[in-house]
């Protein structure tokens, strides 16, 4: 190689309390090149960027800029050593201009000019051919924008080794292909560019090396053109790890949810969700796989009554009266008024399905308070519940009346979970259950998704953890940009198979909904 | 040499960026601690009152705390009086509070009241000596409770479907409710005095006035029946925990069924409705007048009591007692000491500052530099 | 000839009460634009009015200053004081993180009841001496009117209220101002010094402020009772923000409005041939307010970015909140 040395990371590591987010990383950037940083979810990439972007100081290791070691303490000490960071979430001001959020908290060197600043911005889209309205205000702007002005505003402080956190995670393959363009460009200009993803086609048809994390640990960095998809997707998922969960046979299951067609877009028009079709049968787990973003979220809303859909069917069969029920467009509490026993653990445990402050019995009641006539509360039964739940799932707390966020990660899922199973349900919706939970505590989740699903339960979990999937779920649908790419029988497929689907590039189903794309547009 | 300078520089950098201290938040704080940081500030408080006292009078502080418990509890005039004052202090504090637990800023409840106290003598004014006093008084409550539930319902209103900013809102509407009394004040008095006079029908009538010497009884048993029920509607009712809910996590609201603009429209109308009782007990009970200035900024200090006794009923007794004391000590210090100005609001002022900034030490922790450091090599 | 000094008396009764709430009004917007609803205001302006013409008893005391001197001073005096008051505002809501409203409330109960000890101890005819030195300097005289003013403290009203409008949209300080109330973690992430800007805007909009309580005391009214109706002056500081929707180039129109809407009670009912009685007086006071609240829904009824409140008002910054 004959390149010159960038950035070198030596021997990091970072803790985040129990959990080592990063064990002893060792990483070289070259100028003129573009690294992508591959792993799946939770492996650790972005933690290992944000510490040479400043947002986080290693426990351990070196990190070298142009062979000198640095102390990064902040963003602006990245940036005194060009270093800058596109981060997925967008850090802009709404109000402002796209030149505003590009000059905000520059030192000039002479004084303030704002014809000066648009002159330096406009030779920067230039030179690198980005599309931008210097002028337009942030809150006009579609994603795809916003992404520019980010970029912009990191090469306006003269970085020379960009990072990028999943950029394309929200962007239109035509604005994709903009994007890769311009930082090709800027590869020939001589910068350093990161882009974190897990995206392989992207990997192979833009970058000149890769560098792949799992579990925090740094696995190997090769060179692109010697690595094909197969080879990266196993350095990414592993060899697969036998976790010994049970999995019973479904007991005549019975189609118990059925999802069809159901599409809705983001408010800036991307679609979140493109022509789902599914069914959800009784006594049977359905995983859903996919990167993170993919629409899982969106899904279950859909299905929980929280996404406002622009198209599509979700009916219902009463499992007693055999009665198909339609769910779509009904609110929640029309939902529970139907008789649909319908659970739901959302993701955001602490901020959507729980609440915080309240203690445990005030927990247990938001699905339960509105019972009965009168306009007092009833907090016999829930405190009945609440102790009930501490002591078959064995949550750890002082007692019944301890805030739910004072609990740890895997307790605080124990009281989730435990509430929403406590009310029989017919579909039980879990997302991501077992992040953050340790192996124990994981273990309780799952025997207690069993045990429901062995009830008769139609379960849908949405997981992130390949391995699990595949011990846990009877089939598997995974889902890449809001559409289907695939569902797969759980107990034949491979991770690998899997693993291949969640970042396939879905291809539309059939040539009538391609048509209906076009209209849409 | 140069790169082992160059390092140097790059270490001291290093540790000169490392602050001093460093504030994080508390996760919990025990109950007793909360309340003993409270009590000190508040004991801090009173000391600056008094060396200001003895810097700018000259006077001995102790005379100055003697003076002030003198002027809450010398005779038992004004015992009576500093419990009425509490009493309507905290009925308006217990109409904030709903909202304030919804985080809903109701800075209106000045308006609220004053609505109240108009609807009241409107009714006093144009029913007097044409139907019996026991019918006016239920008119007057009808009225005044209704008044005060739309002058908080509009604010709430936009809230719910537009998402406009109440605090600012509710403070206009303040005004829009004070200028509407001094209108109807004009029209009540055609000769053209601003002062309508005490009104001869629709008194509220006066309990034991043989026993207790004046007419505040009534006023007391309202405001404690109004507490506990305050306390119970937020702790018990399904509505309160809704409201707890709301104030918490929209999202949690939205993930469970509640309607959020409903539970803000209906939690509006409960705050100003008791705001506007507030108003008819100050009209009916005690001043049977109006003046622009008949809630006299206690609708501002009130969103002091809810938020000093953390929106809860039972604290709030104390703390809306703690003010009224403070106001009423204050007073009789000024007059002892022959201070002229607004000295009670000096007071009452002081002692807020400290309050509100030693919340900060119950919320969060100081951690010292060095202090951290042994912490993690621990 | 008649009607014509009546409408000059009017504008010239309306737009100096207008300057009183242009001052507070461009402090309150500078406040806000760091993201602080400062609801001190009315407090702050008392306190204003009571140090500059505490200064003002004192230069007039010590006897034999310029003029211009004694106004310097004056106007210094006042600035200092709300000023130091802003300074109690942001010690406890940025460095103390107290919620802004409660704090905000306190300030106003405590600055009016310092403001009327203050002015309880001074001596109303001292300071009133330099009165003159106020309001003459511009005079202007209208055949059958009685003599107007309009002293040097109307034009500082409006310049201080164009500088702030130009530096808050066309510098560099202006930008890095607005980018903190807008969204603080940004402006942090980017290095800007949020904790400096929020003490900065917060005292100099504050210092502001407070001229308004001295104008009104030593321009407008002139009377020894002046005091205490700054007060009420300074709510009205506070709808006026919302009515100009945060700009201050805006808000030297919109308090000539407020001033003209205020005053207006007293000189619409003698506008010949409109029969409209003394009663309606108090319904055209309301209309700042009114007008204000109109203001405030139809621009959260449209959402137009630009005419919202900064997004981060109210809303205390702490950096490890996330």
């Amino acid at each position: 190689m004959n390149k010159s040395v960038a950035l070198e990371m030596k021997n990091v590591s970072k803790r985040f309390g129990s959990v080592l987010a990063n064990k002893n990383v060792d990483l070289t950037v070259y100028r003129g090149e573009i690294l992508a940083i591959l792993g799946e979810n939770g492996c650790g990439k972005t933690t290992l960027m944000n510490m040479i972007s400043g947002i986080y100081f290693p426990d351990e290791g070196h990190i070298f800029v142009d062979g000198e070691e640095v102390v990064i303490k902040s963003p602006k000490d990245a940036f005194a050593h060009k270093i800058g960071m596109i981060h997925q979430h967008f850090k802009l001001v709404d109000v402002f201009t796209a030149t505003e959020n590009i000059i905000l908290g520059v030192k000039d060197e002479k004084h303030y000019s704002r014809v000066e600043a648009e002159a330096r911005v406009k030779a920067i889209t230039e030179r690198y051919g980005f599309h931008m309205d210097p002028h337009k205000k942030i809150y006009e702007m579609s994603v795809s924008e916003k992404q520019t002005v980010e970029i912009i505003k990191v090469l306006y402080r003269n970085a020379d080794i960009l990072i990028l956190d999943e950029p394309t995670a929200v962007l239109t393959p035509q604005e994709t292909e903009k994007l890769f363009a311009v930082l090709r460009r800027m590869r020939d200009d001589g910068k350093s560019v990161i882009i974190i993803t897990h995206k392989l086609h992207e990997v192979l048809s833009l970058t000149d090396r890769v560098a792949v994390l799992r579990r925090g640990e740094h696995i190997a960095t090769v060179n692109t053109k010697e690595a094909d998809e197969n080879s990266l997707t196993e350095m990414m998922v592993g060899k697969k790890i036998t976790l010994n969960i049970e999995r019973s046979e479904p007991k005549d299951p019975v189609d118990r949810l059925v999802v069809s067609n159901i599409h809705c877009t983001s408010a800036e028009g991307l679609p979140l969700l493109d022509n789902i079709s599914f069914t959800a049968k009784s006594g049977e787990i359905l995983g859903i796989a996919g990167i993170a973003g993919s629409g899982q979220r969106e899904l279950l809303e859909s299905i929980a009554g929280l996404q406002h859909l622009d198209g599509g069917q979700i009916t219902y069969a009463n499992p007693k009266t055999g009665e198909v029920i339609n769910l779509r467009d009904k609110t929640p509490l029309q939902i529970r008024d139907l008789g649909v026993r319908l659970s739901f653990v959302p993701e955001d445990r602490l901020g959507m399905g729980l609440v915080g402050n309240m203690d445990i019995t005030d927990n247990m009641m938001l699905r339960s308070y509105r019972r009965g006539h009168s306009m007092f509360l009833d907090r016999k039964r829930p405190k009945d519940l609440a102790e009930h739940i501490i002591k078959s799932l064995e949550v750890v707390t002082p007692g019944v009346t301890t805030p739910v966020r004072r609990l740890s990660g895997g307790n605080v899922q124990k009281v989730l979970v435990g509430r929403e199973i406590a009310s029989a349900p017919t579909v039980l919706m879990v997302a991501y259950p077992v992040r953050g939970l340790d192996i124990n505590s994981s273990y309780a989740i799952y025997n207690l998704l069993n045990a429901q699903k062995e009830a008769g339960t139609a379960i849908i979990f949405v997981g992130e953890d390949l391995d699990v999937l595949l011990e846990l779920c009877d089939r598997i649908m995974v889902i890449n940009s809001g559409r289907i790419t695939g569902i797969v029988d759980g107990r034949n497929t491979t991770k690998e198979e899997v693993g291949l689907l969640m970042t396939k590039t879905a291809v539309p189903a059939d040539n009538t909904e391609e048509k209906e794309d076009v209209s849409r547009e | 040499m140069n790169k082992q300078e160059a390092k140097k520089t790059q270490e001291k950098a290093s540790r000169v960026r490392e602050p001093l201290f460093h504030v994080i938040k508390r996760d919990t704080i025990p109950l007793w601690k909360s309340w003993m940081i409270r009590v000190i500030a508040i004991l801090a408080a009173l000391l600056i009152c008094g060396l200001i006292t003895l810097v700018l009078m000259g006077r001995n502080p102790i005379e100055m705390y003697a003076s002030m418990i003198k002027g809450s509890f010398g005779t038992s005039r004004r015992i009576w009086k500093l419990l009425k004052d509490t009493a309507i202090l905290l009925c308006i504090a217990l109409a904030v509070t709903p909202a304030f637990r919804m985080k809903f800023w109701n800075t209106g409840a000045e308006g609220q009241v004053l609505v109240g106290c108009l609807a009241t003598t409107a009714c006093m004014y144009y029913m007097g000596g044409n139907a019996p006093d026991w019918l006016i008084i239920i008119c007057m409550l009808v009225a005044a409770v209704a008044a005060g539930a739309i002058w908080g319902l509009i604010p709430a209103i936009f809230k719910a479907k537009f998402n406009t900013n109440e605090t600012l809102f509710t403070l206009m509407m303040n005004y829009v409710a004070t200028y509407l009394i001094a209108y109807f004040l004009l029209v009540w008095t055609p000769d053209g005095s601003s002062s309508l006079g005490r009104l001869e029908h629709g008194h509220l009538p006066v309990l034991l006035e043989d026993v207790v010497g004046n007419s505040y009884l009534l006023i007391l048993l309202v405001v404690a029946v109004l507490t506990v029920g305050m306390y119970i509607y937020l702790k018990y009712s399904k509505h309160g925990y809704e409201i707890s809910v709301v104030g918490e996590s929209n999202n949690t609201a939205r993930y469970i069924g509640i309607s959020v603009p409903k539970v803000i429209i209906r939690t509006m109308l409960v705050s100003g409705a008791i705001c506007g009782l507030a108003g008819f007990l100050i009209v009916g009970g005690l001043d049977h007048t109006v003046t622009t200035e008949s809630a006299g900024g206690q609708g501002f200090t009130a969103i002091m009591v809810s938020w000093l006794g953390k929106f809860n009923p039972i604290f709030m007794v104390l703390t809306s007692f703690l003010i009224i004391f403070l106001d009423q000590g204050a007073a009789q210090v000024s007059q002892d000491f022959n201070i002229r100005g607004a000295f009670p609001d000096i007071v009452t002022g002081v002692i807020l500052f400290f309050i509100i900034g030693c919340e900060f030490f119950i919320n969060y922790k100081i951690v010292f530099r060095n202090k951290k450091q042994k912490e993690e090599q621990a | 000839m008649n009607v014509l000094s009546s409408i000059f008396g009017y504008l010239m009764s309306a737009i100096p009460l207008g300057m009183t709430f242009l001052y507070g009004c461009t402090g309150e917007i500078i406040t806000e634009k760091v993201g602080h609803l400062n609801l001190g205001i009315p407090g702050i302006m008392c306190m204003g009015a009571a140090g500059g013409c505490a200064v003002l008893q004192v230069c007039m005391t010590t006897g034999n200053l310029p003029a211009v001197l004694i106004v310097i001073l004056g106007i210094l005096g006042s600035f200092l004081v709300a000023g130091l008051m802003g300074l109690l505002y942001s010690f406890l809501t940025v460095s103390l993180k107290a919620n802004q409203n409660v704090t905000g409330l306190t300030m106003t109960i405590f600055g009016v009841g310092l403001m009327k000890f203050i002015f309880s101890n001074l001596e109303g005819h001292m300071y009133l001496k330099a009165l003159t030195y106020f309001r003459y300097p511009f005079s202007v005289h209208m055949p059958g009117s009685d003599l107007r003013y309009c002293g040097p403290m109307v034009f500082l009203a409006i310049i201080i209220a164009l500088v702030a409008s130009y530096v808050l949209t066309h510098t560099k300080v202006g930008l890095h101002l607005r980018s903190v109330g807008e969204n603080p973690a940004t402006a942090d992430a980017v290095g800007i010094n949020v904790t400096a800007y929020k003490y900065g805007a917060t005292i100099i909009g504050s210092g502001i402020a407070g001229l308004g309580g001295l104008f009104y005391v030593m321009d407008y009214a002139g009377s020894q009772e002046a005091y205490l109706s700054i007060e009420t002056y300074g709510w009205l500081a506070i709808a006026l923000v919302i009515f100009t929707l945060w700009r201050p180039h805006l808000s030297i129109f919109g308090s000539m409005v407020f001033g003209a809407l205020f005053v207006a009670g007293s000189y619409i009912p003698s506008i010949p041939g409109l029969h409209l009685s003394m009663t309606a007086t108090p319904l055209l006071k309301m209309l700042p307010y009114v007008v204000t609240i109109i203001v405030l829904a139809i621009t959260s009824v449209r959402n137009k970015r630009e005419n919202q409140p900064p997004a981060g008002l109210g809303v205390n910054y702490y950096r490890e909140d996330r």
